[in-house]
């Protein structure tokens, strides 16, 4: 045997996947909820790269260049957001930060 | 060799990333997503995605994460209070997670029964020469559109970041 | 089974060699400052303090470690470690030299080739800043606090215009892997300019080379630009609560940082270990003429000693000095030495620079700091980059 199957690293990212799902529903610290999502897209970036492997192009690394872009500039503006909302609530928690709700 | 580097790093992936989750301190689920993200930057290696490697580390490690642990260490951000849970979360959390787990993996399993296996060394027409020239060629168009998007990012960081001038 | 064996012997050498320019680099800077404030330096241990390293070596080992009692323990501990190993890490891609044969083995004088050189130091690079940032925090101590966040708004800021100083030259050369990046910048332009980016055509890569100086004394965080530590602000900055080893690891880092940073320069703009004179004008000569000359001077002082026991270890100074330029004569290790030689002197050039600096000129303020970044060092490395790769384009 050499080698793992491609099927392998899919499933890693499943993993991988499943539990920024479950960081996003069950963490309360907006950052924590924010960093859940970095490790979701990670997650994706896994697969975009095992799948550019299986048919040998690079499409694949390509959108995962994209992807960390993207997350890059959705950093920079989410802990802007972040950093606004702590200065005018004094709180990070989610529960607590409610006003659009109603 | 390879099965051997995949598992110890895919281990220390989800081991990380379960950290991510688990610890109630900010700094801790940070350091365990570099953690992860380090363990990916390998893994991508052994994929042949030496470029992109690397740009995990100098992006998402590098720059991405020390923002986060700047934004957090500038906001003194504590341990996060425990809440009482909404009963939903309480009885279908973990069963749900495994759930959604289980139906992944069974697709994953079924769509590609016969997959290749991954050799090291396989694959290496993914260096920067190759990137670069389809990344300006075939994705000019997605290229442009992302650094403006950049663009409005910084922008937009600086606009909200910025303290109200009275 | 015989490239591990050489492998591994060439990584004992160059950590040996690396570990003993770090300790002696830091007596170097303390006599250079020293005489540039007219004083001494470190002088009573071994003849003109020569031994002050392992006196310094010895004193931190045996010092008590304290760990303090409000510290998060865990991240306490771990931050000096992340801190030296990743400033550890990017030697393993510096190429010291040419290829060399020694007892029928060829091999280069680096420790790997990767073909992403470049981003792997800046990535290394990059991961440092993890053990100073988690250092300020993890000390439980205001002032920690500050200087780790003064670091990683520093470090991130000028990351920017080091990388942009860094893709120019590259646009030149073609190429990631440090060791083609040397190889390209082989020969002499007009038969005299050596054909370093910073001379090479179609742009030279002068201000890449300035601008890459700057945020590299910024990257390490050195005077001017060392607020992460300015005694005068934050005491010690985010190594105030740290003792014994684990403050020598952060000092160890920043010297290897700095090693680092100076062979990446010589690397990248002042063309690895290419002599800086073609050979038919006795380049060949320089290194063996250095040697000899300091000997000259390391006998003259024993024979007219300013103090008693110089009589005795001026000549033997003298020596080893005689004994290196003698080895210039061997034809065949000639060949393996000087690339080696010039490599060292360029690096050890960039280096007293650093120290030069540090002894000149004063500390900035931090608003200064990060508009210097952001207003001049960016838009100018920024209109570089544009300009070289348009004339690159062009021709």
């Amino acid at each position: 045997m050499q080698g793992v199957p491609l099927s392998w690293y899919l499933i890693l990212s499943a993993i991988l996947f499943a539990l920024g799902v479950a960081g996003f529903l069950f963490r309360r610290s907006i950052i924590t909820v924010f960093m859940s999502i970095e490790l979701m897209l990670n997650a994706v970036n896994l697969s975009f790269v095992a799948f550019s492997y299986q048919f040998k192009q690079v499409d694949g690394h390509l959108f995962t260049f994209f992807v960390m872009v993207v997350a890059a500039a959705e950093a920079a503006v989410g802990l802007a957001i972040i950093l606004t909302v702590f200065r005018n609530r004094a709180t990070l928690n989610i529960d607590e930060i409610n006003s659009l709700k109603y | 060799m390879d099965v051997f580097l995949f598992f110890l790093f895919a281990a220390i992936a989800v081991i990380c990333a379960v950290n991510v989750v688990v610890q109630t301190h900010p700094i801790s689920s940070a350091l365990s997503l570099v953690g992860v993200m380090g363990a990916l930057a390998v893994l991508y290696l052994l994929l042949g995605g030496e470029f992109i490697a690397m740009a995990q580390v100098i992006v998402y490690a590098g720059a991405i994460m020390v923002l986060f642990i700047f934004v957090i260490m500038l906001l003194n951000a504590g341990e996060e209070s425990k809440q009482s849970k909404s009963l939903v979360a309480q009885f279908l959390g973990i069963p749900g997670f495994f759930a959604l787990l289980v139906v992944l993996a069974f697709g994953i399993l079924r769509l590609f029964p016969n997959a290749p296996r991954v050799r090291f060394g396989e694959f290496t027409s993914a260096g920067a020469e190759e990137l670069g020239r389809s990344l300006f060629t075939q994705y000019l168009l997605p290229f442009e559109v992302v650094t403006v998007l950049i663009l409005i990012a910084i922008v937009g960081a600086i606009v909200l970041a910025r303290k109200e001038m009275d | 089974m015989e490239f591990i064996i050489i492998t591994l012997i060439k990584l004992g050498v160059v950590m040996a060699v690396f570990m003993t320019t770090l300790a002696y680099l830091q007596w170097v800077e303390r006599k250079v400052i020293a005489h540039i404030q007219l004083r001494m330096g470190p002088s009573r241990v071994g003849p003109h303090g020569l031994l002050q390293p392992l006196a310094d070596v010895l004193k931190l080992i045996t010092k008590e470690g304290v760990v303090p009692p409000h510290v998060n323990k865990l991240y306490y501990l771990l931050a000096p470690f992340v801190a030296v190993t990743f400033a550890l890490l990017a030697i393993s891609v510096i190429p010291f030299g040419d290829e060399v044969e020694i007892a029928g083995y060829r091999t280069w004088l680096q420790l790997t080739d990767i073909n992403v050189g470049v981003l792997f130091i800046l990535a290394a690079s990059s991961m440092g800043v993890y053990g100073i940032a988690l250092a300020g925090w993890a000390s439980n101590n205001k002032y920690s606090l500050l200087g780790g966040l003064r670091s990683s708004a520093q470090m991130i800021s000028y990351e920017l215009p080091f990388t942009l100083a860094v893709a120019s030259p590259l646009l030149l050369v073609n190429t990631l892997s440090l060791r083609e990046i040397v190889r390209a910048q082989e020969g002499f332009l007009f038969g005299f300019l050596p054909n370093w980016t910073i001379f090479q055509g179609p742009f030279p890569q002068i201000i890449a080379f300035v601008v890459f100086l700057i945020a590299v004394f910024a990257e390490t965080n050195r005077i001017p630009f060392d607020l992460p530590e300015a005694e005068t602000e934050l005491v010690a900055g985010f190594h105030t609560e740290y003792s014994s080893m684990k403050f020598a690891a952060f000092f160890m880092a920043e010297y290897a940082n700095m090693v680092t940073a100076a062979s990446l320069v010589t690397i990248l703009f002042l063309g690895g270990w290419h002599p800086p004179l073609p050979r038919e004008w006795g380049s060949d000569f320089i290194a063996p003429l250095i040697f000899l000359g300091g000997a000259a001077i390391c006998f003259y002082h024993g024979l007219n000693p300013a103090r008693r026991l110089d009589r005795y270890t001026l000549p033997v100074a003298g020596l080893v000095f005689a004994g290196i330029g003698g080895v210039f004569a061997f034809p065949a290790w000639k060949d393996a030495l000087l690339p080696v030689f010039w490599f060292c002197a360029k690096t050890g050039l960039i280096l007293f620079l650093f120290i030069w600096v540090r002894g000149t000129l004063p500390r900035f303020r931090f608003d200064q700091l990060m508009g210097f970044a952001w207003k001049f060092l960016f838009p100018v490395a920024m209109a570089n980059l544009l300009l070289t790769s348009l004339l690159v384009a062009l021709t």
